[in-house]
């Protein structure tokens, strides 16, 4: 089903959570909501399934699919929401848990018992876990219990399908599988998810378009490879990856920074470029374009490539560069050695506020 | 190795002291209330005990403690669920007007309703009028030993429907629950043992309240008097075995209480251990 927001605005007393919020969601596509806390991500979500009101506003319109959802009740707009502490009802089984939902039904509608059972054990089976059915959520570890939460949100079939923060109480590797299982799952039921994360790299991973928020703002709307390829802004840029940042007095063509200095074709004055920790080459000689000396401060080599700490007087905050192991061998970096960068290319965005239109991002 | 301040004689002195405070303040004088009301044979005892007005003074010491639980019941489930489910403005002040019946004297609380509803109060001069009579009447009793008692419950319930949130609620909206079957099925489950150690104050102190109870009674025998009331009135009359039974009948309901208090948080425990 597909999810239409206009004219969403939220205040919480005097503070505005959300600035009027315009979303337009596909049938059956994967949202993830990404951005750092306080940015809205999650009021956004509690709006879209009715556990929030929106503020008063008559362009402020949800809807699902065709129908008009803005004034109907969280019960009665039939999404199914797992929470980010899973939120189970402590005092009942596993199995009861999930068929809480079945068994609220209006009479006529609700299945006879045996029917609630079958399917149940479907759900349970599906999220691989029946043989837990008479258990209570207190002995279970976190994995299990969201993805109990998980089946008891599908338990009414329902079209929409939102999550606030699914994976963030769970440790790395579980996180890891239930991520690549909840993809599965989406795509063989086909219902339309919206989740909110603060990690990027589950929003890319998991998405089929972004929404990137801050401070109760929409920054961009993309498909992971656009979003990672050209980033709308200077925030969207920084909050997608590790950045490094290059601050100084452009002259004639040349940034200056203390005794750094890199060739940039930029209009003259303070200016700020930013730079990949992949964007970076370490040599033992600075280049023709480049001038950018540095004390090697810790080097950790992560999985494929080599993760290596720079320091110097020029840089506000420590820089990083990931360099592949022969280069790493082959340079002989340790604690202490003195290298130059070389930036292989580099990021622009004309002013800090994150409302202006992106510049080009520029490399040579 | 030993921890600070944890020698022999400092444990020897410290427990002493427990032991011997406990003793002398809350043992000794229950034991003595025994000793008393049996003082004269267990056949005066009994005497006592089933003599008529001491009859009709238990019979309405029961009927108020047992009018008085349900209202405290339902008032303090919804004041406890506005309070902990919904932020309104005033809802700091309301939770501050909920102590007002623990920071009054129970003879102001009295007091005050007498002031009200008496025949010469504000509001009793026209009930009087109308021929309805609260004051020095059971339905006064029962009003004050509401009043006195209507912080337990919902003193119990805040803080810990505080500390679950409201997460399983919203679950359960989520999933389609609707009022009361989210109450019935949701909240009230996890708050049962809260709810019963509340009521279980609450007829404590319902059956053992004098303070606001002896102003708006009027203590007529037979009629007004209750159980605590009873064992002033008795002790007056220089019956001190006759009070010291009734006070013995008293003592034991506390007994209980305390015996259901106890066998509430033995069974709530490893509930809490767990989850």
């Amino acid at each position: 089903m597909s999810i239409r927001l206009e004219h969403i605005e939220k205040h919480f007393g005097r503070s505005q959570a959300l600035s009027p919020t315009d979303l337009d969601i596909a049938n059956g596509e994967l949202i993830g909501l990404l951005g750092p806390s306080g940015s809205g991500k999650t009021t956004l979500l509690r709006i879209i399934a009715g556990l929030e009101t929106p503020d008063a506003n008559p362009r402020t319109r949800i809807l699902f699919g065709e129908r008009d959802v803005t004034r109907v009740h969280v019960r009665d707009r039939r999404i199914g929401f797992v929470f980010q502490h899973y939120a189970l009802f402590r005092h009942m089984s596993v199995f009861d848990n999930v068929a809480f939902g079945l068994t609220v039904l209006p009479r006529r509608e609700r299945p006879s018992s045996g029917e609630i059972r079958t399917r149940v054990l479907r759900l349970l089976e599906m999220v691989q876990l029946s043989h837990l059915a008479n258990r209570y959520p207190a002995q279970l570890s976190g994995g299990q219990q969201q993805r109990v939460s998980l089946a008891r949100a599908l338990a009414l079939k329902p079209e929409v399908l939102l999550l606030d923060e699914p994976f963030g109480a769970l440790d790395a590797k579980v996180r890891q599988e239930l991520r690549r299982w909840l993809r599965h799952l989406h795509d063989e039921l086909g219902f339309t998810s919206v989740f909110v994360t603060h990690d990027q790299e589950e929003a890319l991973e998991l998405s089929d378009r972004v929404v990137v928020m801050s401070n109760g703002r929409i920054e961009q709307i993309d498909t992971p490879e656009a979003l990672y390829r050209s980033p709308a802004n200077r925030f969207v840029f920084e909050f997608l990856g590790d950045v490094n940042l290059l601050e100084g007095e452009v002259r004639d063509g040349v940034l200056t920074c203390g005794d750094a200095q890199l060739k940039a074709d930029l209009p003259e004055g303070r200016q700020e470029l930013l730079l990949r920790p992949h964007e970076i080459e370490l040599a033992t000689t600075p280049d023709e374009s480049s001038h950018l000396p540095a004390t090697v401060t810790a080097v950790v080599p992560v999985g494929a490539e080599v993760r290596v700490e720079l320091s110097a007087d020029w840089m506000n905050e420590p820089w990083l560069a990931s360099v592949r192991h022969e280069q790493a061998s082959q340079l002989t970096l340790a604690r202490g050695s003195r290298v130059y960068a070389r930036a292989l290319t580099w990021h622009h965005y004309p002013a800090p506020s994150a409302s202006v239109q992106p510049s080009l991002a520029a490399s040579y | 190795m030993q921890r600070i301040g944890d020698t022999r004689w400092v444990r020897i002195t410290l427990i002493t002291a427990a032991v011997g405070l406990a003793s002398l303040f809350l043992l000794l004088p229950l034991l003595a209330i025994f000793a008393q009301a049996f003082a004269a044979g267990i056949n005066t005892f009994v005497s006592n005990v089933t003599d008529h007005f001491t009859l009709a003074a238990i019979g309405l010491t029961l009927v108020i403690a047992a009018l008085t639980i349900p209202v405290n019941l339902v008032f303090g489930v919804m004041l406890a669920w506005l309070v902990t489910r919904f932020s309104f403005p005033g809802r700091r002040l309301l939770q501050t007007l909920i102590d007002i019946p623990f920071a009054i004297s129970p003879v102001v609380a009295g007091l005050i309703y007498l002031l009200l509803y008496g025949r010469n109060g504000w509001v009793g001069g026209w009930l009087d009028s109308h021929d309805i009579q609260l004051m020095f009447a059971w339905p006064g009793i029962l009003m004050v030993t509401i009043f006195v008692t209507c912080p337990f419950v919902a003193r119990e319930l805040i803080p810990l429907m505080q500390a679950q949130g409201s997460r399983e609620e919203e679950a359960a909206v989520t999933l389609g629950a609707r009022g009361f079957t989210l109450f019935r099925r949701v909240t009230l489950p996890n708050i049962r043992w809260a709810l019963l150690y509340g009521v279980i104050l609450t007829n404590a102190r319902a059956v053992g309240e004098f303070g606001a109870v002896s102003v708006v009674s009027g203590a007529i025998r037979g009629e007004t008097n209750t159980l605590p009331l009873h064992v002033e009135l008795l002790y007056q009359d220089y019956n001190t075995v006759g009070a010291f039974a009734s006070a013995a009948l008293l003592a034991l309901i506390a007994l209980f209480t305390l015996a259901a208090k106890a066998l509430l948080e033995w069974r709530a425990a490893p509930r809490e251990a767990h989850s």
